[in-house]
């Protein structure tokens, strides 16, 4: 077999032994991973797979355009609330509509809680097990467990000797019964888990009160939308009208109660972030210091549109500044335009779609999807039991987004990269304490591109950004209250409610920090229809198959070069796959131009 | 011999005064009187932890996420002491060819007496293949494991009607379980998008507890949940009943928590607990926050309108009539005040004269 080298520097040898691993699990959705090793173990060709499609932009065609947020809502229910802010952004860009300052403080609100919510549920209960193994939790001494505690987090409360005993005997008493439930046939014998007993077993007690709390931190999603996952939007603002001290207040949507209530939860989520994710992060990361694969183009290549602008609507105060970084440039950060059809295009020459030619890529507002479900001439197996997929063929429901051309990755990482680049003080602190006190544990003195473009260094990210949401919700509560004093108790703008108030044709755009990465929804409105939607998302762009130039997308990237302990049980993978926090429903939709749905299958 | 539950929860020590007060709690939440919490305790002391299977077809992970917010009881501890989660591809630590084997390893070991959960749903087109599972179509394995399985739980609106992948025109044919496969097993719906997280987490202790599936309504969802409309026991039905309405969104009556009928609320058709139970822990639900009820536990809610679109007819006080009739009649008797009240108030002394005639 030959070796393939790909535009973005990736030197692809599928001549190895093949690993299959479908489904991915502790993902949202469905996917696949194919990869090659090399007889040292080490993955020298990877394929990224997108295993489903729902067609919901398809759905959205002729809609009310003001009903779209909740259709696409329901792209995730993890990253739950980020589609439909984004979709309300589109609309409102789209008319001309401007959300009262409120609307603003009340969204971004909601939209941190998610990314702390996210982010710490991604962490602990579907991360974890990657790195943390609950069997070995059992030989953890509970005294030497309590003074690790002590030692990474010192303010976190629940860290006495007996506490860590407790939950012990709990889990081990769930393993001798022998029903093993969700970690039935894990790796627990891998050499892969590093961790000593005693951060096992510390580990297993922040799963099960990370457990506990998240579903504390989500009620402010049910206080501003009634309920969580899915919580409600609208277009023009919010629609918890505001009453402090009027006539009924009690029974307003919003009032001191209420507002005093999600104050209650924002504390919360800064503890936590504060005694437990993070400090958990740094110490279990020391561990890993060997591990420092699984970077790709992570802190090289990245893209995001900016997001948490002090000022509504000025992109130029944003708190995580978006841009494009291309390989492993810092000192240049290149602008973003989600409007210009010559930044972001979406290919299909390796996905399970087809267009009238398929060299080409289209920007999302001109974006067509005709699936066409089909595989190569090497693939193996059958067209409905694959057994090893044919990667020069179609190969994926996912679609290839390029920035101009280039493979970009998506995500917290991508986000805190720009940042650093563009000289954001409260990231660049993060990074150079959060570093500081890796490098001190595991005796390392790595610098911040080095240890950023990890595995390791996703997930770390990923924690920092929880926290810096959390700490920017402070502000946002403030600025709250303090405008709320101020005598304004706007909460929606109805100017342009009434479609008869619209243009006749009208499109726009609607980007948001979704916890995966950059999400952009793209709307064209034809007589107060929806004439063209289409979402291009984070999992679209890290899971993305090669575009027709043969670069390959982040998740493939991000694997190469992996050494793998055992063939039979890649854990590596996992852990890689899992660092990007995949979403599969969230990758795989599409509108067709015409809105005719085909059941095209041709299989060679 | 599998562990009965409360055997389980002992061995995770969990103290006998702690399980009593679950019981009374569980009692509590699906509305039974004290007098049930000692049943519960004796059926939780002879039951066994029993297997489930929950697979995800295409679907949003909404209904997982909302089991995780249970309150009461807990998602850890049903999930580390009341069933055994054996597959549920979102939480489990094994992936690949291992995760598979363990639907086999379950089916090989209780055969017939696990219980199927359903997250989404199968899509037909595509050769089933816009859902993929092991190389092979969602609907093959939904198949085989209800095959084996004793009972299937369809959770939320997409495994129960369709939900928004088979909104119109449904590109990829998603369909319900019960169409996706033929079975003779018996399938609880569970509808909502998501349900609400302490119904789900009933729906299971209740099944546990009685060892039967709660009372069905005639499309299959339990009665004790989905047997009252959401309008029927709003706290804002008051102002329904006034007159007083929301005109448009941060209006006066936005403010002061009138009824969003108006401006397109479907409480008055929706079945669900969401008035009475409410959301995350009773913290709130759509309609105290401001927003109409989308209607997202009824069939085909996706193609039933705008959710901004008032429902046109609805049936109220024995009579058809819409909001604005309705609300005028009710204006105008709070408009003549007493006497209209005492003129009702006779009406009705003359109809129980009529009754006990």
């Amino acid at each position: 077999m030959s070796i393939i080298h790909t535009p973005n520097g990736y030197s692809l040898d599928n001549s190895g032994q093949r690993v299959v691993v479908d489904p991915v699990t502790r993902i949202e959705g469905h996917m696949r991973v194919e990869v090659n090793l090399d007889e040292n173990n080490v993955i020298r060709n990877a394929v990224s797979t997108g295993t489903m499609w729902r067609g919901l932009e398809v759905i959205l065609k002729n809609r009310d355009p003001r009903d779209a947020w909740a259709f696409v809502e329901r792209i995730c229910g993890v990253c739950t609330g980020c589609h439909a802010l984004a979709s309300c952004r589109a609309v409102e860009d789209a008319l001309g509509i401007q959300i009262p300052y409120n609307a603003h403080l009340i969204r971004e609100i909601m939209a941190k809680t998610l990314q702390v919510h996210d982010h710490v549920v991604h962490f602990y209960h579907l991360h974890a097990l990657d790195w943390v193994n609950p069997v070995n939790a059992l030989k953890a001494d509970p005294k030497a467990t309590s003074k690790l505690q002590e030692m990474v987090s010192p303010h976190h409360p629940m860290s006495s000797p007996g506490y860590f005993r407790d939950i012990q005997t709990r889990i081990r008493k769930f393993i001798e019964s022998g029903q093993l439930g969700p970690f039935k046939n894990g790796y627990w014998d891998n050499p892969a888990y590093k961790l000593p007993p005693e951060a096992d077993l510390m580990a297993v007690a922040h799963y099960l009160e990370a457990l506990d709390l998240q579903k504390e931190f989500v009620k402010i999603h049910t206080v501003f939308g009634g309920k969580n996952p899915h919580p409600n939007y609208l277009v023009g603002g919010v629609a918890c009208a505001i009453n402090m001290d009027g006539e009924m207040s009690a029974g307003a949507p919003l009032n001191m109660e209420r507002l005093n209530f999600v104050l209650a939860r924002i504390q919360e989520m800064v503890d936590f972030n504060k005694n437990v994710y993070v400090p958990d992060v740094i110490a279990i990361a020391s561990f890993y210091k060997n591990q420092l694969w699984g970077g790709g183009m992570g802190a090289l290549s990245v893209m995001d549109y900016g997001a948490y602008p002090t000022v509504p609507y000025d992109k130029s105060t944003d708190q995580l500044p978006g841009g494009v970084i291309l390989n492993g440039n810092w000192d240049e950060v290149l602008p973003i335009d989600p409007r210009d059809p010559e930044q972001v295009q979406e290919f299909v020459g390796h996905s399970w779609y087809t267009y009238p030619d398929e060299t080409k890529g289209l920007h999302p507002w001109d974006g067509i999807t005709e699936p066409n479900y089909e595989l190569g001439p090497n693939s193996k197996g059958t067209s409905t039991n694959i057994e090893q997929l044919d990667e020069q063929a179609k190969y994926s429901w996912i679609k290839s987004p390029r920035w101009r051309g280039h493979a970009v990755e998506v995500g917290p990482l991508s986000r805190y990269v720009l940042a650093y680049a563009q000289g954001n003080e409260y990231v660049s602190e993060q990074i150079g304490r959060s570093l500081g006190t890796f490098n001190q544990l595991a005796g390392t003195n790595l610098d911040a591109k080095t240890a950023l473009n990890s595995t390791i260094g996703r997930t770390l990210a990923r924690a920092l950004e929880s926290e810096y949401c959390s700490d920017m919700m402070l502000d946002d509560y403030n600025n709250l209250i303090a405008n709320i004093k101020n005598g304004d108790s706007s909460t929606a703008n109805m100017e342009k409610w009434d479609p008869s108030t619209w243009p006749k044709e009208a499109k726009g755009v609607g980007t948001a920090a979704a916890p995966r990465g950059a999400l952009g929804h793209w709307i064209k409105i034809k007589d107060g229809k929806i004439e063209n939607y289409q979402c291009v998302v984070p999992t679209t762009w890290n899971g993305s198959p090669r575009d027709p130039a043969g670069n390959i997308g982040a998740f493939e990237a991000a694997l190469m070069n992996t050494p793998v302990e055992r063939a039979d049980e890649p854990v590596e993978i996992l852990r890689t796959i899992h660092s990007f926090d995949p979403c599969l429903a969230c990758s795989t939709h599409v509108m067709s131009e015409d809105g005719q749905e085909q059941a095209n299958v041709k299989v060679r | 011999m599998i562990e009965t539950f409360y055997e389980v929860m002992r061995r995770q020590g969990i103290s006998r005064r702690s399980f009593l007060k679950y019981c009374s709690l569980t009692a509590a939440a699906l509305g039974l009187g004290p007098e049930f919490a000692g049943k519960i305790a004796h059926a939780m002391e002879t039951k066994p932890r029993i297997p489930i299977l929950w697979l995800h077809g295409l679907e949003c992970t909404c209904c997982s996420e909302s089991f995780i917010r249970s309150a009461h009881p807990l998602a850890k501890d049903v999930i580390l002491s009341m069933v055994s989660l054996d597959y549920d591809d979102t939480i489990m630590a094994a992936a690949g060819h291992q995760a598979e084997a363990i639907i086999e390893e379950t089916i090989k070991k209780y055969d017939g007496n696990f219980i199927l959960a359903v997250e989404g749903n199968a899509p037909l087109n595509q050769e089933g293949m816009s859902c993929i599972i092991a190389g092979k179509p969602f609907q093959q394995q939904l198949q085989h494991v209800a095959d084996h399985c004793k009972a299937i739980i369809s959770w939320g609106s997409c495994a129960a009607y369709g939900c928004v992948q088979a909104a119109h025109p449904n590109p990829t044919k998603a369909v319900p379980t019960h169409k996706a496969i033929t079975t003779d097993k018996p399938i609880i719906k569970v509808p909502g998008c998501p349900p609400i997280a302490e119904v789900m987490t009933a729906v299971i202790t209740y099944i546990l507890t009685f060892e039967r599936f709660p009372e069905l309504d005639r499309q299959g969802r339990p009665k004790m949940f989905y047997s009252q409309r959401i309008h029927d026991k709003c706290y804002r039905r008051p102002h329904f009943d006034a007159g007083q309405f929301v005109e448009k969104f941060d209006d006066e009556g936005a403010r002061k928590g009138y009824c969003l009928y108006k401006v397109g609320c479907k409480g008055p058709t929706t079945y669900n607990a969401c008035s009475t139970i409410r959301w995350n822990e009773g913290t709130s639900f759509p309609i105290q926050a401001g927003h109409g009820c989308i209607g997202c536990s009824e069939d085909g809610f996706w193609d039933k309108g705008s959710w901004y679109a008032r429902l046109t007819d609805i049936h109220q006080f024995g009579v058809e009539g819409n909001a604005d009739q309705i609300g005028g009649a009710a204006a105008a008797v709070v408009g003549t005040g007493i006497a209209a009240h005492a003129a009702i108030s006779a009406v009705k002394r003359a109809q129980n004269k009529g009754d006990s005639k």
